[in-house]
């Protein structure tokens, strides 16, 4: 059963195409990676994806269950997605810089924090107890990517790698059923990359989630992905598994250019 | 220690500081050590207090910035002054219900314009509070016109007693307020609040309803002006339509920036400061205002954050390392709970 699925989406903005007719089908517990040359529409699809774009035609459909039932998911707001099970990390780092890795977390769990701002007013028993709970489930999530020890820190301070590290931390609390991930291994080492990649087949299996990531290193979406959909001019060239689309003409003339003809 | 028990611990060294600080206040102005202009003074550093803590929620914590305070504090204020001249209601009724129509002001004015980006609330609140001073200005009949509101009876029927009355009134306002907004934004909506100052677009993505929590901000802050008001129509007895107009609204806005914005116990400690200093300067007429202006530039430079900052003053930190020292109970001083570390980082390091 598909749990996210875009039906030919195509979005303009004043004269240009970004992205045309694109098709997507996640399966559950799916890890699939979206590729393409810089400006082929990848992080655009995000966008639509989350409702912070709204797509000029085509339709979004999340969570179709067994009897066909679905829900489409344009023009809806990107927290109302976030709340649906949609979520999230951004290209360029959007922690919550001045505030601690704590409350960045806390943060990503609030949309299902039950006490009213009048108990947080008041300071009822159910505000503290409620508050426990919710500082206790953000440690257990960053124990998970090994950042529990800095909780205190702000943010800003985090070396890049953590930084990126605590953006999926983030988008995880809101518990989703799809994570979209967009370049999380940007500005990380070799090593630094080896490891995120098991750690996102990790949560992929721990959490049971079905992941959407954008990559450029080509050495993690090899490596992770089950499929790969390559995205050119904002048009789909290729789909298929890792294997398939390493030796795909297309994907390797979008990606190197074409021979040029020495005769012409 | 239990958890609960702390907090209760904590709580109660709370209170105890506002009685202490009330009961020695109290006795100086009664005793007239503190004579009755400085009490004044006091009292009106009490209410802008209260104003400027609902700027500081709604610019500090969620990054808007409004320019019309002032109008705010002014509906409040003419409400509370028309409903104790025409009607026979107690004043805290009066003062409240200043500050709902004060909200219901603020529900209209943010439909509109919290769904815009932070330039446009600062001009529609800017010119919300010039149309207000226009309507105050032709709405004879209700706000006694161009002349202002007189009339307005006050805190006590005792004219002696006015000023040790109107202090007590404030000063209790004024520590509710702190304790509305200091529990409001170190609880989860207060963090929801502050994520739409850190970033809009991923506070959107983290699941938070961005433009309900601007509203409630807003509400909330246009409600506590109004409060604010209402308590200054009664201490003054009398309203003049031009305080709603744009010169009052960036003194509160200086008020916030200076003490940081975003920090509960700045906003106080500047406020207090600032109105007092305003009095000081007077003999220098209208070349006061330079001095503010010069005063926000060598912030500018010096402190871009202001004096706060985020930060806040605790008063419960070196009470608990004073207790702790004094009956050397281990660890006693770090209990100061699961919330005071993280939101708002308390205690000035």
């Amino acid at each position: 059963m598909a749990v996210l699925e875009a039906q030919s989406i195509s979005i303009v903005f004043g004269g240009l195409k970004a992205v045309s007719n694109f098709d997507l089908k996640l399966e559950k517990n799916e890890l699939v990676g979206l590729i393409g040359p810089n400006g082929a529409g990848k992080t655009t699809v995000f966008n639509m994806l989350t409702g912070v774009y709204n797509p000029t035609s085509g339709n979004i459909v999340f969570d179709r269950n067994d009897s066909g039932d679905y829900k489409s998911i344009v023009g809806a707001k990107p927290y109302q997605i976030t709340q649906m099970g949609v979520a999230r990390t951004f290209q360029n780092i959007r922690l919550f810089k001045d505030l601690t890795v704590l409350d960045n977390v806390k943060i990503a769990l609030h949309f299902n924090v039950k006490y009213n701002a009048l108990k947080a007013i008041l300071r009822t028993p159910a505000f503290f107890k409620e508050e426990m709970e919710l500082t206790e489930k953000a440690r257990e999530l960053l124990k998970i990517f090994s950042i529990q020890d800095k909780e205190n820190e702000l943010a800003k301070n985090l070396p890049y790698g953590e930084q990126r590290k605590l953006e999926i931390v983030r988008a995880l609390a809101t518990n989703p059923k799809v994570l979209l991930l967009d370049e999380p291994a940007a500005g990380m080492n070799p090593q630094e990359t080896q490891d995120l990649m098991h750690l996102i087949k990790f949560i992929r299996d721990k959490f049971g989630l079905t992941i959407l990531l954008i990559e450029h290193d080509m050495g993690l979406v090899m490596g992770i992905c089950e499929k790969i959909v390559v995205l050119d001019y904002g048009q789909t060239i290729a789909v298929g598994t890792p294997a398939e689309i390493s030796k795909n003409p297309r994907v390797i003339k979008a990606y190197l250019g074409e021979e040029v003809d020495a005769g012409a | 220690m239990g958890l609960l028990k702390g907090k209760i611990f904590n709580a109660s060294i709370l209170l105890i500081v506002s009685f202490i600080i009330f009961a020695v206040l109290l006795g100086l102005i009664y005793t007239g050590v503190i004579n009755e202009y400085y009490a004044l003074i006091l009292t009106l550093a009490g209410i802008n207090t209260i104003v400027a803590l609902g700027l500081n929620l709604i610019t500090g914590f969620t990054g808007q910035l409004v320019l019309g305070q002032a109008g705010f504090m002014m509906v409040g204020a003419y409400t509370t002054g028309i409903i104790l001249i025409r009607f026979d209601v107690p004043i805290f009724a009066a003062i409240i219900a200043g500050g709902i129509v004060a909200g219901i002001f603020g529900l209209f004015i943010g439909i509109p314009t919290l769904r815009l980006r932070g330039d446009y609330l600062a001009i529609t609140t800017l010119g919300f509070g010039e149309i207000l001073r226009v309507i105050i200005n032709n709405l004879d009949n209700l706000t006694g016109g161009a002349s202002g509101l007189k009339g307005i009876p006050t805190f006590t029927d005792d004219y002696l007693m006015k000023p040790v009355y109107s202090f007590i009134w404030v000063f209790w306002f004024c520590v509710l307020a702190i304790l509305i907004v200091g529990n409001l934004i170190r609880s989860s909506h207060g963090r929801a609040i502050i994520s739409i100052r850190e970033d809009e677009i991923a506070a959107n993505s983290m699941g938070i309803n961005v433009s309900f929590y601007k509203m409630f901000a807003f509400i909330m802050s246009a409600f506590l002006a109004g409060v604010g008001g209402g308590l200054y129509a009664l201490l003054q007895q009398y309203l003049d339509p031009k305080s709603t107009g744009f010169l009052s609204s960036v003194f509160f806005v200086v008020y916030v920036v200076f003490g940081g914005l975003g920090s509960i116990t700045g906003t106080v400690v500047s406020t207090v400061v600032l109105t007092y200093m305003q009095e000081v300067l007077r003999f220098l007429g209208s070349y006061r205002l330079v001095f503010f202006g010069l005063l926000l530039i060598v912030m500018m430079i010096f402190w871009p954050k202001g004096l706060f900052g985020t930060k806040e003053l605790s008063i419960v930190k070196p009470i608990r390392k004073f207790l702790a020292k004094v009956f050397k109970l281990k660890g006693f001083e770090e209990d100061s709970g699961p919330v005071s570390k993280s939101s708002v980082q308390s205690g000035v390091k």
